[in-house]
């Protein structure tokens, strides 16, 4: 600050000061009148960078919810629950949406936790150590194949796939049965809500396995290598020692590959059918999520209440991950915090 | 008596034995399970993909329906959006990533910065691509390449910031207190000898922060949109390998859905291979 003060002065006082400072001190090192300087410069550009990061999801929710507010103002929250979605009626609500992001993602978890459990198990204590980097390295590729690879393969390879060998059986197997019976019912084609749960799950079982896989490796070896000293299998150390100390680490995992589950748009835009209506219970039925329903329609829809409420979803799906994602967050933190203190 | 404690003792370990034998062949069996998804795409990326790799897919425009053609202006398209968002990106996430490691590391505005940084990385990105659209391309009233870019740039700086901070902290202390001994400011140490010594690592995830982008679809959707012709021009709607992949394979056009799956392996190829360059890179430097 000082350095500006001194430039700031008024002219008149600045050649007065000038010359006498001139014959009784040496003049000043040039570096170290640029250094502060330029020093705050960059200070403020670096806070810059980082307010922007706080701002950018500032603007995120309001420029979302000014987008959303005509159909806001006109729903409230019985958008949440009413099933009607209609564009040529003009009529919306978001129910059918929501069902089929929290369907598919429930199911994507259903496959991708114990799968993800087994995988951090092996990668920790199975594996051989010259084998643990490659097969570490190759479950994260498949958290780099992007998205639109996964849709791709999910609707012209894996569907027919899953309809010829998995459907069908299972409806067959399944079909005088009461209630089990309406949940494989519907036409085995391979897309639908349960495709699209397959699908999702391969790809959170990456995010999941490094996480438990991370959070594995931070528990003391002095407490495995006790329990192990007293002759408990591998299965009890990790079911007994590992695990009850990593749980929230493990379940922070968990809501990250959930909050990414729900956000994923392209993969399940593919697979999932994008038909609105809710009438079955089915896991073969064709759905629709909140990610596809913007990516199919929002482009085509016009200026007005159906580009409202496609923003509404949009506000809505933003606010669903964040809730999860800041738990995850917080739940890790915690883990990192207690192994702070403990060891 | 002590026979059948004995007994029961190893009966008992018998069963201990058993239990861990299944858990491990679980544990065994979902390591392959994983395994086995990330075989069976590639392979097939590669054997439907590989057949429509030709001169003709790389140099020409995409074509209507029925119509012989290739990817020329969505590859150019995604190279161009992909390297100018990241050109916006990285410098802003290398800054912010040196005000979370290098400036006030502890203060409640950088743990808040984190906080958010961590949510906007999970963050779907097809919200990105709505707030893009809310903000720049209604306002414009076109779809254009630079809403494409800004989204795009918008996914970069959360990665890039999260790996220059992790890189940056495990610089050793002691190179920074040389450097300040000998008198250079703050800025000079961190962009001469920290950011320098953090190189490999800020590079690496620039690197995954370009892998991430140029699979992305769900914000060029409506930013970039896309377009069947050859432009150059940045105010126009401009066509993306993954927003052409989507629309091609979509069609029940045989030669669209050919194009898509050439467009599939390209783009694998592109995404994979960054990812293991970035993996090479920070092996070298551990």
């Amino acid at each position: 600050m000082s350095s500006t003060l001194v430039h700031g002065d008024s002219p008149s006082s600045l050649s007065a000061i000038k010359p006498s400072r001139a014959m009784t001190q040496p003049p000043p090192v040039k570096r170290a009148r640029s250094g502060p300087l330029a020093d705050r410069i960059f200070g403020w550009l670096a806070k810059g960078s980082a307010l922007l990061t706080l701002a950018l999801l500032l603007a995120i929710l309001t420029s979302l919810t000014i987008s959303a507010w005509p159909a806001i103002s006109k729903y409230g929250l019985s958008f949440l629950t009413s099933t009607v979605w209609d564009p040529v009626q003009n009529e919306y609500g978001g129910l059918v949406m929501i069902y089929g992001t929290l369907a598919t993602s429930l199911i994507a978890l259903l496959i991708a936790v114990p799968v993800s459990f087994g995988i951090a198990l092996f990668l920790t204590e199975l594996s051989p150590a010259w084998l643990k980097r490659p097969l570490g390295t190759a479950i994260e590729l498949l958290a780099a194949v992007p998205s639109i690879v996964y849709g791709m393969w999910g609707l012209l390879v894996f569907g027919p796939v899953l309809a010829t060998y998995v459907q069908q059986p299972l409806q067959s197997l399944t079909h005088g049965i009461p209630y089990l019976g309406a949940f494989f019912s519907g036409p085995p084609v391979g897309i639908g809500i349960l495709s699209a749960g397959i699908i999702l799950a391969i790809m959170i079982i990456p995010f999941i396995a490094s996480v438990m896989r991370d959070v594995f490796e931070v528990t003391p070896p002095l407490l495995k290598e006790s329990a192990y000293g007293l002759g408990a299998t591998t299965w009890e150390v990790v079911s007994k020692v590992v695990l009850p100390y990593t749980k929230t680490g493990v379940i922070g995992g968990i809501m990250l590959g959930l909050g990414r589950a729900i956000g994923e748009t392209m993969a399940v835009t593919f697979v999932i059918g994008n038909f609105n209506q809710l009438d079955s219970l089915s896991l073969f039925q064709a759905a629709n999520s909140i990610t596809s329903a913007l990516a199919n329609e929002f482009a085509e829809a016009g200026e007005g209440l159906h580009q409202a409420a496609l923003m509404y979803l949009g506000l809505v799906l933003f606010f669903i991950t964040f809730v999860i994602l800041s738990l995850s967050k917080l739940l890790l933190s915690r883990l990192r915090k207690a192994e702070g203190t403990k060891t | 008596m002590s026979a059948t404690l004995s007994q029961v003792r190893a009966a008992r370990f018998a069963q201990r034995k058993r239990v861990n034998y299944i858990a491990t062949g679980l544990a065994l069996a979902a390591m392959a399970f994983g395994l086995f998804w990330l075989f069976w795409i590639l392979v097939e990326t590669f054997r439907l993909g590989i057949g429509g790799m030709n001169w003709v897919t790389l140099t020409q425009m995409t074509p209507p329906p029925n119509e012989e053609g290739g990817l020329a202006n969505a590859i150019y398209g995604s190279f161009l959006m992909v390297f100018l968002a990241t050109c916006v990106g990285t410098p802003i996430g290398v800054m912010a990533g040196i005000y979370l490691a290098e400036f006030d590391s502890k203060s409640w505005l950088a743990s808040l910065t984190r906080f958010v940084n961590d949510i906007l990385l999970s963050a779907p990105s097809i919200v990105i691509g709505l707030f893009v659209y809310a903000v720049v391309v209604s306002r414009f009233k076109s779809f254009s390449g630079y809403a494409g870019i800004l989204a795009l740039s918008l996914i970069v700086i959360p990665v890039v910031i999260r790996t220059t901070e992790n890189m940056l902290q495990l610089v050793p202390a002691g190179l920074r207190e040389a450097a300040y001994a000998l008198g250079a400011p703050k800025w000079k140490v961190i962009l001469s000898i920290t950011l320098k010594a953090a190189r490999a690592g800020v590079i690496t995830g620039v690197l995954l922060a370009v892998a991430r982008i140029a699979g992305e679809t769900a914000p060029l959707l409506f930013t970039a949109l896309s377009n069947q012709f050859w432009t150059s021009s940045l105010g126009e709607p401009m066509a993306s390998l993954p927003v052409t992949i989507f629309k091609f394979a979509m069609s029940p056009y045989e030669n669209w859905q050919q194009l898509a799956w050439a467009g599939v392996f390209l783009i694998t190829i592109a995404v994979l291979g960054l990812n293991i360059l970035a993996r090479v890179l920070t092996r070298n430097k551990s």
